[in-house]
């Protein structure tokens, strides 16, 4: 007759406060739980005993196989942590480096803008940085001689193309191709031979452009409202005043409450509490005469923003230089 | 524009404080950029009264003076010759800052204290007077303020104005729409020419005559005549006009057109009548080449078609635009022929633009004045003028006027404003609104109004401007949000729009920043890039006016922008750099046209492998870290038969030998990449090695796959087997690897093969190198055998060593 349960586990308890090896934890673990193990062994050999002990020692050593494995693990554990032998890591160190890299600001800016207005069914087009004098001021109603032309100091390359002033020649561009409706919006870099401290001579502009029967100046209000509140905060207040566009009539330059001084005044903002960000207004008839698009029918607006001026507002850059001189210091920020 | 409050105030009582009327005229649609009160400067000059004067001790021209100010006695030396005793004058005391930066502060003049400064009319920036110390009037009482005492207060506007409404660019254009937003609105008093004033015994029809040989560029010409002028400095009150809105006061006979120029937008010229030629007026085109002398002593160059006002044999003045040295009013003038004109504004601004002269005249002729006003406003300066110059006014008025303007009607659809503001406003409330900036307005139906523009109007024309009239008197921020009925329709970002977006995620995932350069470059990057005579990117487009030589031609490739870039920041001590750009270059085709604009994809890596950390040692980037980024970015879009081809000299020459790789897809040129040649270095004043590339961005997409299919999973276990090739240094892996790739085309059994090792050096003999591939073969039907696969790799190993000319390694 083998050993009784009291047995082994007396036995199994003992060997075990002494193992002080994980491995010596293991093969005690193999000898009292493994295939071969005296408990197993004990499990097996109960169908040999006497019918009526039988359910007390199938119990008991079932109770003994389930306190004995949790002993083993809890002293696996135990030693597999304190198993000194190359098992400790520094883990304050730096890991190995991977290094990111980042959008240039512009880019970033002019994606959630993208993004706002791909949400409200506009779609996305692109033209020429280097555009005929027709797009860029004849068909915006800019004629020539017009004093409207001294408000964009334009590089010319030869007598009828210049540099594109603004993103707006893709106005006539558009409707020129597509029937009403229209809606669509057109990033892209825009040059005026201006360079000083708040002036460079490239930079980044979105047109926006939206006709259709009905569209009215107050679509024009809520729609830039929910495009403020989604670049901005939702509770930045608008205010829309009088301003002039040769290829809008009404037009407007669109306000905001000072990101910076919430309206109080401050630098930024020249103590107005108000920040110039859009120029807006409702298509002239003259730029949809151009296109043949009928004037009795269709209304439209239309509106563009500078997108450094945006990120200058958003992530509080000071210099609208740093953008091109591409400081890494400057863009890891990013 | 500067326009000042106290000026508005003749014309409007304006009850608003600087700060609301600032707010209101901005609301208004005239932006006002900044206010601020003009006298400010005069915060520490009080009126001071002279108690005794006393010789100082050690200087002939000086005197100590007992001054009081008020409240106290102050001691302060003085050098004007008009100094005594009982005097009222102006007195800086200490801590005040008077024009030019000119600090008062308490000092010693040759041993004597001075508490401040006795000043005189200049020194105020109050007159130009420098003569002696500024006399006061007697009844003012010491210690007051001096802005006080002369009643200085006032505020400047300056105002951004748009070039739609010339009629702002006068006092009364600004006070009509100020007296209209005040709240409530006030009433404007308009000036008149009723003035006592004296006639001559002699008629301008007997002394002069105007003659207008070009109508359609000069329609109206009105002129009067004043004699027994005497010119002299105007009045302090007039010259403060001028001055308040940045003029500068000459004498009384030009002042006076310039400041009923300021308050009625119309420009006037004053001549000494006495100088024109047979006088006579002659309004016509000048002759091609004539040379004439503006007054501000400049000569100009005429053009055939350039607007003058000539005498009887000359030219007097370039119409619009500014007068002559030739009949320009002087000391001596007795008689002045004053001018009150409409030319044509489009050739105002030619003139203007071809000369180069811009003046207040050329300003306002340019935005068109008011055509209706010629006569009035000549009339008012005439009778100022005669005011202030003692002078008599001849009798009658020249005005020619071959051709009448007329009054522009417009038919206004109250529906239609309505409509297009998505406002609901009644028939009765546009006409009061628009009354109330003189537009006459009559009821023609139910949603319909006649409209009669004011002459001053020059940019309202059509319905549309009337309701931006509308909106802005209704106020712009009183008209409802709402939000446009949209249809719904398909968007979708177009591909490469898309692929763009995909392409910069790429390259910030691979560790890449991204730049954003200037389109312009220097006329000389293509030889610093050492460019073939006959490369295509020698063809730049020039700008006709650049900012500057370093930004004289747009880029025709984005690897100038960013070698400049990283020598920007190796200035900065940055020495490692990962960029990237996306943008244009442009190839200029052929004059009058538009230049090709190619979107490239560019990148530079410059300094070290990976950031430096304890891990490894700094090790500097090279060729393959760069190609691995190309290869992972193709690997994105699926590209997987792209061709790296050893680049030559010849074509890139910017490229040190031999490290340098053109890429293809299916014979599609998609561009280069290589290490920067040192002389290039040199030429952008770079000092370390750069590795850079420049892909052609529609190229790259177009060499995209459109779309991915999944390919089944094996189910059997594969077998590999290597082979080592000893071969010539110059057989290139990539043939191998062409020669391999074929084989995984046609053998079914061989799935995939790579290059593991490239070795050089012992015990393999001088030009030789070995080349390790491992071939990966597979069967769809059954686990393969290996007697099955040995057949088939010596067959591919053969093929291999004969092709190449190889050995196999002993």
């Amino acid at each position: 007759m083998g050993k009784t349960i009291q047995e082994i586990e007396e036995n199994a308890l003992g060997d075990l406060a002494k193992a002080s090896g994980l491995a010596e934890v293991e093969a005690l673990s193999t000898r009292y739980l493994g295939r071969k193990g005296e408990l197993t062994t004990f499990l097996r050999n109960i169908s040999k005993m006497d019918i009526d002990e039988r359910p007390a020692a199938g119990k008991n050593a079932n109770l003994l196989k389930v306190k004995l494995d949790g002993a083993f693990k809890a002293a696996m554990d135990r030693l597999s942590d304190a198993d000194g032998d190359g098992a400790f890591i520094d883990v304050t160190l730096p890991g190995r480096p991977v290094t990111r890299g980042t959008l240039h600001p512009v880019t970033q800016v002019t994606q959630e803008i993208s993004d706002v207005f791909l949400r409200l069914g506009f779609d996305i087009v692109e033209g020429p940085e280097v555009e005929t004098e027709y797009y860029n001021f004849e068909a915006l109603n800019i004629p020539k001689y017009h004093p409207a032309r001294d408000m964009q100091d334009t590089f010319y390359v030869s007598d009828s193309i210049l540099l594109r002033t603004h993103t707006s020649p893709n106005q006539p561009r558009v409707m020129e191709r597509v029937e009403p409706p229209v809606r669509m919006i057109a990033p892209g870099k825009v040059y005026r031979c201006d360079s000083d401290l708040t002036h460079t001579p490239m930079f980044h502009q979105v047109e926006g452009l939206m006709v259709d029967k009905n569209i009215s100046f107050g679509d024009l209000k809520g729609t830039l409202t929910t495009f403020i509140h989604e670049i901005f905060d939702a509770d930045t207040s608008l205010r829309f005043r009088p301003s002039f566009f040769p290829f809008t009539e009404p037009s407007a330059e669109v306000d905001i409450r000072c990101v910076m001084c919430k309206g109080k005044g401050c630098r930024i903002c020249s103590k107005t509490g108000w920040l110039e960000v859009l120029g807006a207004g409702m298509v002239h008839p003259a730029v949809f005469e151009n296109v043949g698009y009928d004037t009795d029918v269709y209304t439209g607006f239309a509106f563009g923003m500078g997108i450094e001026r945006i990120a200058m507002l958003k992530y509080g850059i000071d210099d609208l230089r740093k953008f091109f001189e591409n400081d890494m210091r400057f863009l890891g920020q990013f | 524009m500067k326009v000042s409050l106290s000026w508005l105030n003749e014309y409007a009582s304006i009850n608003s404080d600087p700060e609301e009327m600032a707010a209101k005229l901005t609301m208004a649609g005239l932006e006002v950029e900044a206010y601020n009160s003009r006298f400010d400067y005069l915060d520490k000059v009080v009126v001071a009264r002279v108690e005794a004067v006393v010789r100082h001790p050690k200087a002939d021209r000086l005197n100590c003076c007992r001054v009081n100010v008020g409240e106290e006695v102050l001691s302060i030396v003085c050098g004007a010759p008009n100094v005594k005793e009982g005097m009222l004058v102006p007195c800086a005391r200490i801590g005040a800052v008077l024009p030019g930066d000119f600090k008062i502060k308490k000092g010693k003049l040759r041993g004597e204290v001075s508490e401040g400064m006795l000043c005189s009319a200049s020194e105020l920036k109050l007159d130009a007077d420098t003569s002696g110390l500024m006399p006061l009037d007697s009844s003012l009482v010491p210690g007051t303020p001096l802005v006080e005492a002369l009643n200085l207060s006032d505020t400047v506007f300056e105002i951004d104005l748009t070039p739609n409404r010339p009629d702002c660019l006068s006092m009364i254009g600004v006070a009509r729409e100020a007296a209209v937003f005040q709240d409530p609105p006030v009433e404007l008093n308009l000036p008149g020419t009723v003035m006592p004033f004296e006639r001559a015994a002699v008629s301008i029809n007997d002394l002069a005559k105007v003659d207008i040989q070009n109508p359609e560029l000069c329609p109206r010409y009105c002129a009067s005549l004043l004699v027994d002028v005497t010119v002299g400095p105007s009045p302090f009150w007039l010259q403060q006009r001028l001055e308040s809105v940045g003029l500068t006061p000459i004498n009384n006979v030009v002042d006076v057109t310039n400041y009923v120029m300021m308050e009625t937008g119309q420009p006037l010229h004053a001549f000494d009548y006495d100088l024109l030629s047979q006088n006579r007026i002659v309004v016509k085109t000048a002759g091609t080449g004539t040379e004439f002398t503006t007054l501000d002593g400049k000569a100009h160059r005429l053009e055939s078609d350039m607007l003058m006002i000539c005498d009887g044999e000359k030219p007097v003045a370039i119409a619009g635009v500014m007068g002559g040295e030739n009949s320009e009013i002087s000391e001596g003038t007795t008689r002045v022929l004053i001018e009150s004109a409409y030319f044509n504004p489009v050739s105002v601004r030619k003139t203007a633009k071809r000369t180069g002269i811009g003046t207040d005249a050329s300003h306002r002729f340019e935005r068109g004045v008011d055509p209706a006003a010629t006569r009035q406003v000549l009339e008012r300066a005439t009778v100022i003028m005669a005011d202030l110059s003692g002078a008599s006014i001849a009798e009658g008025i020249i005005d020619e006027h071959p051709m009448p303007c007329t009054a522009v009607e417009i038919r206004l659809n109250t529906d239609h404003l309505n409509r297009r503001l998505g406002t609901d406003l009644g028939s009765d409330k546009i006409k009061t609104l628009l009354e109330s900036v003189a537009f006459g307005v009559a009821r023609e139906s139910e949603n319909f109004l006649k409209v009669s523009v004011p002459s001053f109007r020059v940019d309202v024309t059509r319905p549309e401007d009337l309701s931006e009239e509308v909106a802005r008197l209704w106020g712009y921020n009183n008209i409802q949000t709402s939000f446009p009925a949209v249809s719904p329709s398909r968007t979708s970002l177009s591909p490469i729009l898309a692929f763009r977006q995909t392409v910069r995620e790429c390259m910030t995932g691979f560790g890449f920043s991204e730049a954003v350069n200037y389109s312009f470059t220097s006329a000389d990057s293509c030889d610093r890039l050492n460019l073939e005579v006959n490369d295509p990117r020698r063809s730049v487009e020039t700008l006709l006016n650049p900012i500057s030589e370093d930004m004289s031609v747009m880029r025709s490739s984005l690897l100038f922008g960013l070698l400049e870039t990283m020598k920007r920041n190796n200035a900065q001590q940055v020495d490692t750099l990962k960029l990237f750009e996306v943008g244009n270059a442009f190839i200029a085709t052929q004059k009058g046209v538009q230049p090709n604009e190619r979107e490239k994809l560019s990148g530079l890596w410059t300094g070290s492998r990976v950031s430096p950390s304890w891990h490894a040692k700094a090790e500097g980037c090279d060729f393959f870290d760069l190609k691995g980024v190309i290869e992972g970015l193709l690997g994105h879009f699926g590209v997987t038969d792209a061709v790296f081809a050893r680049a030559s000299k010849e074509d890139h020459p910017y490229f040190k030998q031999g490290v340098a790789a053109s890429i293809a897809v299916g014979g599609n040129f998609l561009g280069v990449l290589g290490q920067v040649d040192a002389t290039v270095l040199k030429n952008f004043g770079l000092k370390q090695d750069a590795f850079v590339f420049e892909l052609d961005m529609a190229a790259l997409l177009a060499s995209a796959p459109e779309a991915v299919v999944a390919a089944p999973l094996p189910k059997f276990p594969a077998i590999s087997r290597d082979i080592t090739l000893v071969v010539d240094r110059d057989v290139v892996s990539g043939d191998i690897m062409a020669e391999v790739a074929s084989f995984v085309k046609k053998e079914k059994l061989v799935e995939d093969a790579f290059l593991f090792d490239v070795y050089e050096g012992e015990p393999l003999a001088e030009g030789k190198r070995s080349i390790s591939l491992r071939i990966i073969y597979r069967s769809w039907e059954k686990t393969l055998k290996e007697k099955k696969v040995k057949g088939l790799h010596d067959r591919i190993s053969k093929t291999l060593i004969e092709g190449f000319g190889a050995g196999l390694p002993s």
